[in-house]
């Protein structure tokens, strides 16, 4: 099969999974109640209630609803926040930058960490740095990201007051490349380490498995000695597992951006998400659940595409 | 007689210890690899000496949970060992039930998932078709959502609360499982033994449950350690953020919502510091056990 032809088998078979993602969250949310309860009050009436659930559709029953929104959707409208009545894709867009940027910079810390440590320790298996390096990898997929977030504000803002705990630039200041980079370092490390304890454990095995194969074995009786075997064709074949560990890394990346960006008050998705969910403002959170759900099968098909160019012996059906 | 008096005493240990391994038991076999992971060995310890104090926080607990017994937010003294609250009342306790909380709904959404993840992993293995195509494509489904945002809506919606959060996290943890479930069913429909149990005609319970089944408890057990470990980080971030276990109740995850004032993060480090390192010791033992585990019940290990 062509890869043309696979990725467009792929893209359809994702169709609907995406589709009943949207009908599973859409479901939860009305199970919910109405988000209006949350303006109920002595202040406001019965009847501009009632008016306003009439106007936001909220009367009509949930399969309608959910119709109403999917052909919104298909228009490229994703709807308007019912707190603070911005367009759901305008408020998205603004905060995706900031989240982008602690992703993508945890990400690339946490391979840079994890790649080296993974195959260190893979080379040097049962040795007394692979077990520093092993129990280094379960104690950093062990701690919470919030209390290991606490810890460093505790030490470096607290007792040392060398970084900023929260917020993406200083207060007051248009902010500069030097102090955005000040305000990532804690939840960048947070990410990061959190990422690195099971990507160096992925690294290590599947490096370990590498190393048994018959290719090595051969280039190791061909007496071209251990850097060149290892660097040579050990770490190529090696690329397979770093893209998966890439891959597998993208939907945890959002998920942890939201306690980490609370625990930061980063200006990001996570921190307009948690605020949407406490707030019941079910369009923006229908919009975020859809965003992160395209980015997931986006992730996992570059990642299978990924694969079958790094390794063309990898069947593609 | 002569014989055998001639045999070096150290060859006949050696013997002996070959007879041994060749006879011993798979349970046996289980125990002598797991014993080969030190840090595994001290991990059951640890979790075993943990779970002993949370089982009987009643009977070792100094004071009650929940009662006002001390100084407000008292520093750590020899009656207090970990010092008193916001409220007074003494952290140590505290601490003993929350560690019973927390351990109460790992464990239990560990079960919930696993059950859920074995029948339809089962099912879909097993029977293939239309049964399979739909449990994978929903399994998809739940594995395509960020799994932090999926539990925090969930969370949101339905009232936070002790058994609300353990029905969440086992409805959400068992894709992994159904998964893993699935795929040696596959290999195993394949067996020899399993297709005799077909031509004869065994009832296909018994196929399931007996024949099936035994032969993926090893994964299925290692991947519920892990399960165990992250569902414990789950209720301790979910109640970290106020939508967990609810006070007065207290589990370790809420313990540490305190921390988010900043007078206690910054002078009162008693409240939030004991209960965020007993998360880690015990999620890093489970984790430490479940590895040992996978090594010790690995067919292929030759050790």
């Amino acid at each position: 099969m062509g890869l043309g032809k696979y990725i467009i088998k792929r893209i359809l078979i994702a169709i609907p999974v995406l589709i009943g993602i949207t009908i599973i969250d859409y479901a939860i949310m009305c199970m919910a109640g109405s988000p209006l309860e949350m303006l109920q009050g002595p202040r406001i009436s019965e009847a501009a209630v009632e008016a306003r659930k009439i106007a936001l559709g909220l009367d009509k029953p949930f399969y309608i609803q959910y119709f109403v929104w999917l052909g919104q959707l298909l228009q490229g409208n994703m709807g308007y926040s019912i707190k603070s009545y911005q367009p759901v894709s305008e408020m998205i867009g603004s905060h995706l930058g900031p989240t982008l940027l602690l992703m993508g910079a945890s990400l690339i810390v946490s391979l840079l960490m994890a790649i080296p440590a993974g195959i260190y320790s893979a080379i040097h298996q049962y040795s007394k740095g692979d077990y520093a390096v092993v129990t280094f990898s379960f104690l950093g997929s062990s701690i919470p990201g919030f209390f290991m977030s606490l810890l460093l504000i505790y030490i470096f803002t607290v007792k040392l007051g060398w970084l900023p705990s929260s917020g993406m630039t200083t207060l007051g200041t248009d902010g500069g490349f030097g102090d955005v980079v000040r305000h990532m370092i804690m939840p960048v490390i947070v990410l990061a380490l959190s990422m690195a304890g099971s990507n160096i454990r992925y690294i290590r095995s599947a490096v370990l498995e590498i190393l048994q194969q018959d290719y090595l074995r051969t280039a190791r009786a061909k007496g071209i000695g251990r850097f060149k075997v290892i660097n040579k064709h050990a770490l190529r074949n090696a690329l397979v597992p770093i893209v998966t560990v890439i891959g597998m890394e993208i939907p945890v990346l959002f998920g942890g951006a939201v306690i980490i960006e609370q625990v930061f008050s980063w200006p990001g998705l996570g921190l307009m998400t948690m605020s949407a969910i406490t707030s019941r403002d079910y369009p923006v959170i229908m919009g975020v659940c859809l965003l992160s759900a395209v980015v997931v099968l986006a992730a996992n098909l570059i990642t299978d595409i990924l694969y079958a160019l790094v390794d063309p012996t990898i069947q593609l059906d | 007689m002569k014989k055998e008096e001639k045999i070096p005493r150290e060859k006949i240990l050696r013997e002996k210890k070959k007879q041994d391994i060749v006879s011993e038991s798979y349970l046996q076999t289980v125990m002598r690899r797991f014993a080969h992971h030190h840090l595994a060995v001290v991990s059951l310890v640890v979790v075993a000496l943990l779970g002993g104090a949370a089982l009987l926080a009643p009977v070792i607990a100094p004071y009650n949970p929940d009662d006002i017994v001390g100084p407000f937010s008292g520093a750590p003294n020899r009656e207090f060992w970990l010092g008193t609250d916001q409220i007074g009342r003494d952290v140590l306790s505290r601490l003993l039930y929350a560690m019973r909380i927390s351990l109460l709904v790992g464990i239990m959404a560990t079960l919930i998932s696993t059950v859920i993840g074995v029948v339809l992993g089962l099912i879909a293995g097993y029977f293939g078709g239309v049964a399979d195509m739909a449990i994978m494509r929903f399994t998809d489904m739940v594995m395509s959502f960020p799994y932090i945002l999926l539990v925090l809506v969930a969370a949101a919606v339905f009232k936070p609360g002790l058994w609300n959060i353990i029905l969440i996290l086992g409805f959400v943890d068992w894709p992994g499982i159904a998964r893993l479930v699935r795929g040696n069913v596959l290999s195993l429909r394949e067996t020899n033994f399993v297709k005799g149990n077909i031509v004869a005609g065994m009832p296909l319970r018994h196929i399931l449950f007996s024949e099936i089944l035994p032969n993926t408890v090893a994964p299925i057990l290692v991947y519920a350690t892990s399960v165990l470990a992250l569902s414990m980080l789950d209720e301790a971030a979910l109640s970290f953020l106020g939508l967990g276990v609810q006070p007065p109740t207290s589990s370790l995850g809420n313990m540490l919502n305190g921390a988010q004032s900043l007078t206690v993060l910054t002078k009162q480090p008693w409240l939030w510091i004991p209960a965020g390192l007993l998360i880690v010791v015990l999620v890093m033992a489970i984790n430490f056990i479940g590895d040992a585990l996978r090594d010790a019940l690995d067919p292929n290990s030759r050790r």
